[in-house]
């Protein structure tokens, strides 16, 4: 567990050294700000639903794009620059490389998740805020950025170019986000897979406030399997 | 359980390794003792670099068995890497991260405890000459300085057995001086193995020589007795040509390889101008130097030097990476 707190550290350190971890946090807050005030202003409803709610323009979304962005490197630029040798013939398992590098990627994405609480304390000043679907909306995109990133980390380990892992992973994340919409025009036999398959349609039970085990074994066993594939292809490339 | 004292640090028994077609170790076996420090030489493309990567368990081979310290660096890689400091070729580090954080994340990783780390840290970078450059980012010290910051996460953990792979290519000669004392340094307490192309690195730092070419072990002794092994002399030439064209160094390499007595002729500093010198390999006792005159003088040669010289590990390396043996093409 040092280990992987180490490696953790490290990348974290590396991203508010460079410019991501800025851009995440900004982007993150404006648009989930953006969200936030058309629906307080122009529908006057005092609530969070647009922080959650999956669609085309979301927070939700623009993690789909975020998070790959944010894994890209975690592997991809150790093997591009030889480091991954030094590193793999420390005395560390790929497991702890694995865990320390995704951990990284999820305190960044909960950080900036975590700042957007300030519009919820904001709404609560202003009038009565139902907290249940805030707090499982809240789970539910934690949840949901897990697997972006678990994924997203499974993408850089598949190649030393970080450009290739980024266009990878952020295919793969719409993919499974998009396909949601894709059900209504599918027959009814296989919509309902498809359905369970999205990642939106288990983030919109849970910003409905409805915490599901199934939606948090959807989420946990993605998250669980990318990393899993992760770390076999991480062991793959050396003895 | 074997005893520590007896078990080598290094075995590697019959170790062959193919990248796809190219073959790049065949067969490769030797011991290294506790305490050694072990010149790893041969030409480019010979495997030093292959044979390191399978001793620190980043490469398996393709046949074969690599030992540190009497574990299988297969069965056991976290238990084996935990003794080994490794600098790989060309020092890969982290460009973005400050020397001394670095050298904090290399001792967390290798499990160094946290007590006591500062001053042994502090002491490990007074050694590696590191003190003045410990808040700069890695990313803009010059090669030598890289170097050492290499070779300074190699040790912080006070490993049995240090690897180190061209631990002086690309530095200058007064920091090759620095590094190599800070080598011999090292090699007072720990087992070393380095590997270079540079023959005098061998000869300052190392007790021991494997010579590989082309994957194969071609020869494992003792600067001293490597460079004894050679049977024979070595003769110095230096000749001047009479005629005014300068003359052809493959043509007159050829004539006096020719010459009775002669095993073969490397070509050798001349003294400026339109001299030429060689260095004549003798076979056997005989004194070829009469006929080496003659042979001069019969094709239109000044000689300006014909004297016997000692024979360095040079000429070994030579003979026996791409000379009669034939290993290499
Ligand atoms: N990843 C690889 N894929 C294919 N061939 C490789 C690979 N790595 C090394 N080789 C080949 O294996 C052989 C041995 O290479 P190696 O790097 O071990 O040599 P070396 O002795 O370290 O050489 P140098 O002195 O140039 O560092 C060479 O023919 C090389 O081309
Ligand atoms: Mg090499």
């Amino acid at each position: 567990m040092p280990k992987v707190l180490a490696i953790a550290r490290r990348e974290i350190k590396s991203y508010f050294d460079s410019p991501i971890a800025y851009i995440v946090v900004t982007a993150f807050l404006l648009v989930a700000g953006w969200m936030f005030f058309s629906a307080l202003f122009l529908m006057e409803r005092a609530d969070l639903r647009g922080l959650f709610h999956p669609s085309p323009f979301s927070p939700s979304m623009l993690l789909v794009i975020l998070a790959p962005a944010v894994t890209m490197r975690l592997v991809s630029e150790e093997r591009k620059s030889g480091t991954f040798e030094l590193l793999t013939t420390m005395p560390v398992t790929d497991w702890q490389v694995v865990l320390g590098k995704f951990l990284a990627g999820f305190a960044l994405i909960a950080t900036a998740l975590g700042l957007t609480l300030a519009y919820a304390f904001t709404v609560s000043g202003i009038g009565d805020l139902d907290w249940g679907p805030v707090v499982s909306g809240y789970l539910g995109t934690l949840l949901f950025s897990a697997t972006l990133l678990a994924i997203g980390l499974l993408c850089s380990t598949l190649t030393d170019n970080q450009i290739v892992a980024f266009i990878v992973g952020f295919i793969v994340c719409a993919a499974l986000y998009f396909v949601y919409w894709l059900q209504f025009f599918l027959p009814s036999s296989i919509a309902p897979l498809v359905e369970f398959i999205s990642t939106s349609s288990h983030l919109e039970n849970m910003a409905r406030g409805v915490v599901d085990s199934r939606d948090v074994l959807y989420y946990l066993s993605l998250t669980g399997g990318a990393l899993f594939l992760a770390e076999r292809a991480l062991s793959r490339q050396h003895a | 359980m074997a005893d520590a004292e007896t078990t080598p640090m290094v075995e590697a028994r019959s170790l062959s390794k193919s990248y796809g077609q190219t073959r790049a170790l065949t067969d490769l076996s030797f011991k290294i003792s506790r305490g050694e420090v072990v010149g790893f030489l041969g030409p480019n493309g010979a495997g030093k670099t292959t044979t390191m990567k399978i001793l620190t368990g980043f490469l398996r081979p393709s046949a074969g068995k690599a030992l540190v310290g009497g574990i299988d660096v297969a069965e056991d890689p976290l238990a084996t890497r935990a003794r080994i400091g490794y600098l790989p070729e060309s020092a890969p580090l982290y460009n973005d991260m400050m020397v001394l954080d670095f050298l904090e994340y290399a001792s967390d990783l290798r499990g160094v405890p946290r007590e006591g780390r500062r001053e042994k840290l502090k002491a490990i970078c007074q050694r590696c000459g590191l003190l003045e450059v410990l808040g700069k980012d890695i990313g803009h010290l010059s090669k030598g300085f890289r170097q050492r910051v290499g070779l300074a996460q190699a040790i912080v953990h006070d490993p049995d057995l240090i690897i180190l792979d061209e631990p002086t290519s690309g530095l200058d000669p007064n920091q090759i001086v620095e590094i190599r004392e800070l080598i011999k340094d090292l090699g007072r307490e720990k087992t070393v193995i380095l590997s270079t192309h540079i023959l005098p690195e061998v000869q300052a730092t190392c007790g021991r020589i494997i010579i590989v070419a082309d994957g194969k072990l071609v020869a494992d002794d003792t600067p001293d007795k490597l460079a004894e092994r050679e049977s024979g002399t070595v003769i110095r030439v230096v000749v001047k040509s009479r005629a005014s064209t300068p003359p052809d160094v493959e043509a007159v390499r050829k004539l006096f390889e020719a010459t009775p007595g002669v095993r073969s002729v490397n070509p050798a500093d001349g003294e400026g101008g339109s001299t030429l010198g060689f260095r004549v390999l003798t076979a056997g006792q005989d004194d070829p130097r009469e006929a080496l005159f003659s042979t001069a003088v019969s094709n239109q040669l000044v000689l300006l030097d014909l004297h016997r010289e000692h024979i360095s590990l040079e000429d070994t390396f030579r003979r026996l990476t791409r000379g009669e043996g034939g290993a290499h093409a």
